[in-house]
């Protein structure tokens, strides 16, 4: 195995394949920097000719398009579902895991079983209870909903499956609750799952789109792909406009990515393997 | 699966309610953002619900016959989406498994930075539909494009077919590719070695060991990622609705595009309901489909001639044991559904 190393045709394969991934996403950087006339000429190259923040100076100064305030509510709302998830999830997860109690087997295999309802089917009643909870066109219309899904749970579960039951009997044994039990010792101890956890949920609700795209309307209430996909409509001939709200939407989770990328490409395995 | 009981219930451990107050958090959001509406949303199918009006006439069927009948409203638009989600499906499924096993495959030799590369591979899908269909958007441009321009052609690429198809499918490749290929790639580790020594020991070359150890190694992760393919590239949206908005002239144009406009543009919620339920009910006999025609024959036609001898034995005709189900693997729900 040590010899694919030497081979020279790996090392030609995986730059070749670095190119087709990264390059685009480098042409989005490069692109937003260049002046509208060039980036929209007959023949336009990957590097600018000249490198102007124009684009951003127009993003951020455009009162029709408050791209900072979008920032802001993809973040808020991003960080609070993330931890409405974690919290939520570790909570039943650990339940599931690690109690006794009737009904337990059959509460877990319905809980189960909705990961494979398509999303699509909650669309329009999930639109109708918002409208009646008052939360249609609000933060808490993106934060909180999402957070029913099942895959946190059952990613907590298989977790705290895997942790010692000496926890729990030594933590008893110093006269501590279930409460205590849980907060003091399980969650400190479930650590590298919880970061997993938040990481991948904070992902999926930043880059949401089908969802917000019908429960905002305000423009000072949108997430940021939401308002990108606004600009299009008013950007159709200025490319580096758009480009540069493509990057600013993509900066944060490229950042977090290169950080906990572990975290993010292991919590993606262990989903598909760990039955 | 249940861990064994505590000898101390109640008492010092907690009521036989902690169990419950553990869990009422999450059961609530459940309770309400998925349990109810799952039963709501057929209630609300089969009724002519506007929301923008105040009371809502009860229909029965007639949205759910509305989508058989060619002369209805929503026939045409209802169906073509149809036809174009099951083409895009079809045509992008085979290449979102062929493509990431190979790279998967890649990664797993052993060579300096493979982790480096595994992560660089993977970084277009941390990237949301919207930055990626607008950044798609902009170098397949017919006019001024990168990809045009690196290429020497003269392409409509989203405006014209069949190019804007080949956009789509390619751009949903690019995009996808790394995370079926990560999993594949947890699958690839959990081949024990002995697996392959044994099939070299036989003689066997590259080909064979793939054909007889990789491939049958691989079969409950290979379940799980068709299912998940599957299931995501039928409910493509934003790709069509930022690149080709749909066009041209409707032909890319997916089901969930017509059910968001139909539902949640022009609030004819009854029908689109109707019709969500509808396309939920394919995507059950499919993925129902596919478990199926993947599950492993020769240990299920094994289990069938065990019941028998023991029914034989036993004597009597009472129902056999289920066959333990294929291990079921879970997704992000949210990863794995509406791109």
């Amino acid at each position: 195995m040590r010899r694919a190393a030497r081979n020279p045709l790996l090392w030609v394969v995986l730059t070749l394949l670095s190119v087709v991934f990264v390059g685009p996403i480098a042409a989005m950087l490069l692109t937003s920097l260049k002046p509208t006339a060039e980036a929209q000429s007959a023949d336009p190259g990957l590097l600018p000719g000249e490198i102007t923040f124009r684009a951003y100076e127009v993003l951020f100064t455009s009162a029709d398009n408050p791209v900072l305030r979008w920032f802001l509510n993809s973040m808020l709302a991003a960080t609070a579902h993330a931890l409405l998830v974690v919290l939520t999830a570790s909570l039943a997860g650990y339940a599931l895991a690690r109690m006794d109690f009737p009904g337990k087997n059959l509460m877990f295999g319905v809980i189960i079983s909705t990961m494979f309802v398509p999303g699509f089917i909650f669309l329009m009643p999930n639109f109708l209870t918002l409208d009646r909870l008052g939360w249609l066109d609000t933060l808490a219309a993106i934060v909180v909903p999402g957070a029913a899904g099942a895959f946190g749970v059952f990613f907590m579960r298989q977790f705290f499956l895997s942790l010692p039951k000496e926890f729990e009997e030594s933590a008893r044994i110093d006269g501590a609750g279930p409460f205590t039990t849980f907060f003091r010792i399980m969650l400190p101890n479930a650590t590298p799952a919880l970061v997993t956890l938040l990481v991948l949920s904070f992902l999926a609700n930043w880059n949401d789109f089908i969802w917000p795209l019908y429960v905002l309307f305000n423009d000072a209430r949108l997430t940021l792909p939401i308002g990108l996909s606004k600009l299009q409509g008013a950007y159709t001939i200025d490319y580096p406009v758009i480009m540069a709200g493509a990057v600013i939407a993509s900066l944060p989770v490229l950042l977090l990515y290169v950080f906990v990328q572990r975290y993010v490409i292991d919590g993606v395995a262990t989903s598909g393997v760990k039955g | 699966m249940a861990t064994p009981r505590t000898p101390v219930r109640g008492g010092r451990t907690g009521s036989p309610l902690t169990p419950y107050l553990f869990l009422a958090p999450y059961l609530a959001l459940f309770v309400a953002f998925v349990a109810f509406p799952a039963v709501y949303g057929l209630w609300i199918s089969l009724h002519d619900w506007d929301y923008m009006m105040s009371s809502q006439r009860f229909l029965g069927l007639q949205n759910y016959t509305d989508l058989m009948d060619p002369a209805s409203v929503v026939f045409r638009d209802f169906w073509n989406g149809m036809g174009n989600t099951l083409l895009f499906t079809v045509i992008s499924v085979p290449f979102l498994l062929v493509l990431p096993l190979l790279l998967a495959l890649l990664l797993q030799q052993k060579f300096p930075g493979r982790t480096f590369f595994r992560a660089m591979f993977f970084a277009p899908y941390v990237l949301g539909v919207a930055v990626i269909g607008l950044m798609w958007r902009y170098l397949l441009d017919g006019n001024f494009g990168l990809v045009n321009a690196y290429l020497g052609t003269d392409i409509s690429w989203t405006t014209s077919q069949p190019w804007a198809w080949v956009s789509l499918v390619g751009v949903t490749v690019w995009w996808t590719l790394g995370f079926n290929a990560v999993i594949f790639l947890a699958g690839l580790g959990d081949i024990p070695a002995e697996h392959y020594e044994a099939a070299a020991l036989d003689g066997a070359g590259w080909w064979a060991s793939f054909v007889h150890v990789t491939l049958p190694g691989l079969r409950p992760v290979m379940i799980f990622v068709v299912v998940i393919t599957v299931l995501a590239s039928a409910n493509m949206f934003g790709q069509s609705y930022l690149i080709t908005q749909g066009g041209p002239s409707q032909s890319t144009q997916t089901a969930i595009m017509v059910i968001t406009e139909l539902g949640l543009s022009r609030y004819q919620m009854g029908a689109a309901a109707a019709q969500s339920y509808l396309l939920a009910l394919f995507l059950a006999v499919v993925s129902i489909a596919n478990f199926w025609l993947m599950r492993d024959k020769d240990a299920a036609e094994q289990a069938r001639v065990q019941r028998a001898e023991r029914r034989r034995r036993r004597g009597n005709d009472g129902p056999p044991p289920e066959p333990s189900d294929p291990q079921v693997p879970a997704t992000p729900a949210s990863l794995g559904t509406v791109r």
